[in-house]
Parts: C-alpha cells; structure tokens; sequence
C-alpha cells in the first residue's frame, strides 16, 4: 500500500509538471491551431534563467526562500518575453499560410533555441540547486510524499484554478474563447486578435517556466535537451486530454503522469516511455478527439 | 505591413533609401524601431548570452561582449528584416506566379533539346561523380541521395495526401534494422533484404494505418510522432532482439554476384546502388501523381468530403499513400544500414523524422524538383557548414525558420497539372 501511494504520489507530481507545460500547448492550439514545438524550449529556457538568477543571488548570499521567489519570477518574466517574441518573428509573418509552414517554423524555431542556449551555457548537465523549502508538517508521510512534491502539487493547482478563473471572467479571457471559437467572428465585435495571441502566448509560456524551475528544482539538475522530452510529453497529455480544452490539458498531464509511474513502478522503468505513447495510441482511436476534447463536425 | 502604399513611393524611388525605410514612415522612425529591437534582444539575451554561473564553486562570469555583439547584430538585422519582410509584401501578387529559378526551369523543360541536354549534363555528371572526388565526398553525397528518397517517399503522404506524418523515421528504421537483424541470424545478403526492408515496412505502415487515418490531421500528427518513438524506444529497450543501444555492427556490405568489394569500392558502388534507386523512385512517383490513384490522393487532400461524394475510397486511398511511402523508407533503411555497417537506435530519433518533414517543405510540397532542391540544401549545407562546426545546428534552425516566413510554398512550388479538353477528342495535357 505504501509502495502503491508512493508511486501514486511520484505521478502525481510529475502530471503537474506535464499539465503545466501541457496548458500552453492546449491554449496556444486551441487560439490558432498551431503544435507550437518551441514551447519544450522556453520550459528549457525558464529552467535556465531560473538556475542563473539562483546562482548570481546565492553567491550574493541571499536567503534560500528569497532565491526562489525571484529565481520564479525572473524565469516566467522571461519565458514570457521568449514566446512572445518568438510568435512575432516565427509565427505572425505566417498567418494564413498553408499549415505545415508553421510547424515547420516551430520545429525550426525549437532547433535554434536548443542550439543557442547549447552555445551560450554549456552541452553538459548543470547541477540545480535545490531551492523549495522542507516543509514541517510533510514528515509524517515520509516515504510517501516529499516536501518538493507536495509544493508543486500545490502550486499546479493553484496555477490551474487561477487560470481558469481568468478565462472564464476577465474580459481578456473571454475574448481569448471568442477568438478560439472563431477568429473572424471575434475580430468583427472588435477583439484585437494580435493582443490575444500574444497574450495566449505569454500565459503558456509563464506556466512552462513556473514548471521548469519547480521541477528544475526537484530533479536538481537541467541540461540544453531537456525540452524536447518534456515538450512532446506534454503535448502528449494536451492530445490524451482533448487538444484545446484546459481542463483537457490538466486532467491529461495527471493521466499521464500516473500512467507512467505506475507502469515504472510495476513493470519496467526501460518501457516509460512506451507506455506513455501507447496510451496516447490507444485512446486516439478508440476516443478520437481526447478524454474531454469536443467531436469536431466537418463540414464541406 | 499597414503602410505599404508608403513603402511602395520608397521602392521606386531608390533601393538605398528603401533599405533603410522599409515598413516605417521615416528613417527616424526605422531608425527608433531598430534601436527598440537592439535593446529588447539585449534584455532578452542577457541572462543567457551574459551570465554563466557555477553553483558548485558559487562564481559567476560576466561575459558583456556578448551584450555588445547582439546588441550591434540586432540592430542591423532588424533592418535588413524589415527590408525582407516589405519585399515580401510588395512582390505578393508576383510571388504567386514564379520566381526567377522556377521560370528558368519552365524554360528548360519547355524546350526538348534544352531539356534532355540538361538531363544528360546532369547523368553524366552523377556518373563521374565517385570518381571525380574522394571518398568523404561520395559519402556524404549517398546521404544526400537517401534523404532525397526519403523526402520523395515522404512526399507522397505529406504532400500529395496532406497527411502529417511525424514518425516516418520509423520506418526507416524498420527497413535498416530487418537487413542488420537478417543479415546477422540468418547471411541473407544486401539483394534479398532490399525487397524485404520494403515490405516489412508495407506491413508496418498497414498495421499503424489501419487504425489510425481516420484520425484528422493534426492527431494524425502525434500518433505518427509517439509511433516513431515507440519503435525507437522498443529498438533500445529489447536488448535480446535488437543488440539495444550499442546497436549492431559488422553489417555486410552489398555485394555483385558474389563479388566483395573493398572498403573503398563498394562505397562507389553504393552510390550507384543509391543512384539507381532514386531514379526508379523518381520514375515511380512522377507515374503515380498523374495516375488515378494520384488523383484521387490531391482530391482528398482538397477536400474530403467532396472526394468521398465523387467516390473516392478515402480508407484505400490514404492507406495506399502511406504504405507506398513507407515502401521507400524501408528500401532507404536497407541501403543506410549496407552503407554504414552499423546501425543503432540513435540513428532513428524524432530529429531525423523532422529533417526530412523540413526536406519536403523547404523543398516545395508535392513537388518532385523541389524535394531534391531540399534534400541537396538541407543535407549538403549542415556537412559543408563544418566550418562553423559548434554553429551549424544553430544556422540549420535559423534556415528554417527564415525560409518558411520568407518563403512558405517552398523553394519550388508544385505546379497542377492543365488538362484541356478539344471538341471531338480526347483530352491532351499540357
């Protein structure tokens, strides 16, 4: 049983983390129907900019609970800048385009970055120091649940209920489901469909970099390739869940997430990955559109 | 651009003064935006490109010529992008025609004796090659001549189906690993494994199709991708079957009636092999996009349902396209394996699935030329980028990228074929 709620909990934290990442792909697919696979790159970068800000401030000597408010706040300000820029120049000039040039563009755009920051940092493992705080009252699951994992459980959820929140009342995120549900409908009421791109961008970009620190911070180690990886994981999960719902994306990072630390913990580790992708295999078929993604009609 | 009519005044005035104003009102304003640009990416470098730290050792370097170097670079570059990107708009309506290379082409193929002058230039100089320089050469050129088959057999779902295909790499890799695999069991040798390869990976893309190309496109898309990658990993993984990671080594080379080569030889001999090869898949396709089953594959890429109406089997057809072309990823796979020797998983990973999507829509979707133009530029510019060695990735991507914005129908764009129809006889197509 012990064994059971351990792994249950290990899956847990590592589906937020997917439905972290995976939230961006969904909104940015759900707005303008683009796999954006540089979005792995700027969880990469926010990881990055997240172990710079903790290593200038830690040999400044500041406090470790200071560290990771402003090595958080530094790595979503600027994954946030990444994507939006990263939309004006690889994703705005190909508006209206055939389909494949932007996924062509994104894949394009992932290889750069990869390479860039490859160039700037180092091609070796870098060592994250670990930032989140041991929390008093975690002791008593011991072995079951560690302080870093209940924090980014936590702090998925909250992210999740905020950002529903957002795009269900405020004005923005009413007009980011106007523009998902028809972009030239909502540019005729006057939604600016440029500010709502752009804007979808920086939210998705902001969580992938709110989970590249945590997570960062709990592997304790981060390297220029561990985007890709994570990328097509969660863009897995925004698949499982129905590409384009939110909550969608949330329920399959979990789904996920669980899936393969059950399927580590009682069958092997070698075939994680397989098991992850064969689930995805599975309910595409037998479910085409996703867990809570809607059946689309075609029409001529 | 909201101010084209402005930047059209700038354009026939001087190229100079266009340059410098493209996209703004004034030079004052171009000058502003560039001055933005420059700081923005200094902002947004500046971690990155300036900071390294050691948390181990708790140092920190401080690399601002880095700062400097973005700083200058951006604010040229966003000149000469503003410049691109005006052009871009201007030449819009011409744009849809052809550009200079492709009206050359016309030209060429226009003309008979031009063209089968051309055609010869071409087959000699593809004869002499091997010869004509090293081994290094010959090498990377085979590379170049699988890519160009794996771009052409890629095409033929991505460009004339329309469906995405993330994961053809693994059907590559199945092709490569069914001669490494019966070739060190049981000696069956180059000549037999080829069709083999080519059916195994038939099987292979019907048992993953089946299911799955009732699924539209862009699942389409991640379910080939999770395929491509659960293949890899199962070739990782099953160490009893597949040798795992270390992969497997001492693959037969082909042989000619019995005859060995030397390591030298047969690497022209490959060439040839690889030759011979493409040139049937050219014959093959170039038959098969004007065929009925062609036909109906644009058809379907157009619009489904009014396909179906005409009735099209839209199961059979996609089904053929996939299991047609990932035929030639296996033949591919065979002839990588033959040229190499060794194989392992790491040959197979989702990046090369990518680099030959990128080969056909660089090269210019559904187009034949195009492929080969992607696969020569995409292939050939990472090995003679060494140069730059640590860069190249880094310009590869930027290419991309740069192409699909300035560029998206491809450096040559397929052209439909015209039928016409004369009262009183069959159509003709010109």
């Amino acid at each position: 049983m012990e064994y059971f709620l351990e792994l249950f909990f290990g899956g847990l934290t590592r589906g937020s983390i997917y439905a972290l990442i995976a939230l961006g792909y969904t909104m940015v697919y759900g707005i303008i129907e683009l796999i954006n696979f540089a979005h792995g790159e700027i969880y990469m970068i926010g990881a990055f900019t997240g172990l710079i800000v903790a290593g200038v401030l830690g040999a400044l000597g500041f406090p470790g609970s200071a560290i990771l408010v402003f090595a958080i706040v530094a790595a979503v300000i600027y994954s946030a800048a990444y994507g939006f820029t990263i939309e004006k120049i690889a994703y705005r000039p190909l508006r209206g385009a055939a389909r494949l040039s932007p996924l062509i563009s994104a894949i394009g755009m992932s290889i750069f970055l990869q390479n860039y920051v490859m160039l700037a940092q180092t091609s070796d493992f870098l060592p994250f120091p670990s930032l989140l705080p041991e929390l008093g009252f975690v002791k008593h699951f011991k072995g079951i649940l560690g302080s870093s994992d209940f924090i980014i459980i936590v702090t998925t959820i909250v992210v999740c209920v905020a950002l529903t929140l957002f795009i269900k009342y405020t004005k923005m995120g009413k007009a980011m489901r106007a523009t998902a549900q028809n972009r030239t409908m909502a540019q005729l009421v006057g939604v600016s469909v440029d500010t709502v791109i752009s804007v979808t961008f920086i939210i998705g970009s902001s969580l992938a970099a709110v989970g590249g620190v945590l997570i960062a911070s709990h592997i304790g180690q981060i390297n220029y390739y561990i985007g890709f990886i994570a990328g097509l994981k969660a863009f897995t999960a925004a698949v499982l869940g129905g590409i384009g719902s939110i909550p969608g994306a949330m329920l399959g990072g979990l789904v996920l997430g669980l899936t393969e630390a059950f399927a580590t913990g009682y069958v092997s580790s070698d075939y994680e990955d397989v098991f992850a992708f064969a689930l995805l295999v599975l309910i595409l078929i037998f479910r085409p559109s996703g867990i809570m993604g809607k059946e689309k009609i075609q029409k001529v | 651009m909201s101010n084209v009519t402005k930047a059209d005044t700038g354009a026939s005035q001087n190229p100079v003064a266009f340059f410098l104003t493209a996209g703004c009102e004034s030079f004052a304003e171009s000058l502003r935006k560039s001055v933005l640009a420059s700081l923005w990416f200094i902002f947004l470098t500046f971690p990155i490109m300036v900071i390294k730290v050691d948390t181990i050792n708790k140092t920190i370097d401080w690399r601002w010529m880095n700062m400097a170097y973005i700083g200058i670079g951006t604010f040229v570059l966003s000149f000469v992008w503003r410049w691109a990107l005006a052009r871009k708009e201007l030449t819009k309506e011409e744009s849809t025609r052809e550009n200079i290379s492709e009206k050359m082409l016309d030209r060429i193929s226009s003309n008979s004796y031009a063209k089968y002058g051309f055609l010869a230039l071409f087959a000699a100089a593809a004869v002499v090659f091997p010869h004509a320089v090293g081994m290094y050469q010959t090498n990377i050129m085979i590379s170049c001549l699988i890519y160009i088959v794996l771009g052409l057999g890629l095409n033929m779902v991505v460009g004339i189906a329309g469906l995405l295909h993330l994961g053809y790499v693994a059907f590559y890799a199945v092709g490569a690993y069914s001669y490494a695999l019966l070739n060190m069991h049981y000696g069956i040798g180059f000549w037999t494994a080829l069709p083999i390869g080519a059916l195994f990976g038939v099987v292979f893309a019907v048992l993953l199709g089946l299911p799955v190309l009732r699924l539209r496109g862009d699942y389409l898309a991640i379910v080939t991708l999770g395929f491509g990658e659960i293949v890899r990993l199962v070739l990782e993984n099953w160490g009893d079957v597949t040798m795992g990671p270390s992969g497997i080594s001492g693959i037969d080379r082909p042989g000619f009636f019995g005859v060995k080569f030397g390591v030298m030889d047969s690497i022209t001999y490959a060439y040839y092999i690889m030759l011979g090869l493409l040139i049937f898949t050219i014959f093959v396709i170039n038959r098969l996009q004007n065929s009925r089953l062609g036909r109906a594959l644009l058809a379907l890429r157009e619009d489904e349902i009014a396909s179906q109406a005409m009735g099209i089997d839209r199961t059979k057809a996609k089904l053929l396209a996939f299991a047609l072309g990932s035929c030639w990823a296996g033949l591919a796979g065979v002839v990588f394996a033959a040229k190499t020797t060794f194989i392992n998983p790491a040959s197979f990973t989702f990046w090369e699935s990518a680099i030959v999507l990128s080969v056909v829509v660089i090269g210019g979707m559904g187009s034949i030329r195009g492929v080969i133009a992607g696969a020569v530029i995409l292939v050939l510019m990472p090995e003679y980028l060494r140069a730059f060695s640590e860069f190249r990735m880094l310009v590869f991507g930027a290419t991309m990228v740069l192409v699909m914005v300035f560029r998206p129908q491809g450096l040559i764009s397929a052209k439909r074929k015209i039928y016409t129809y004369v009262k009183g006889k069959s159509a003709t197509n010109e």
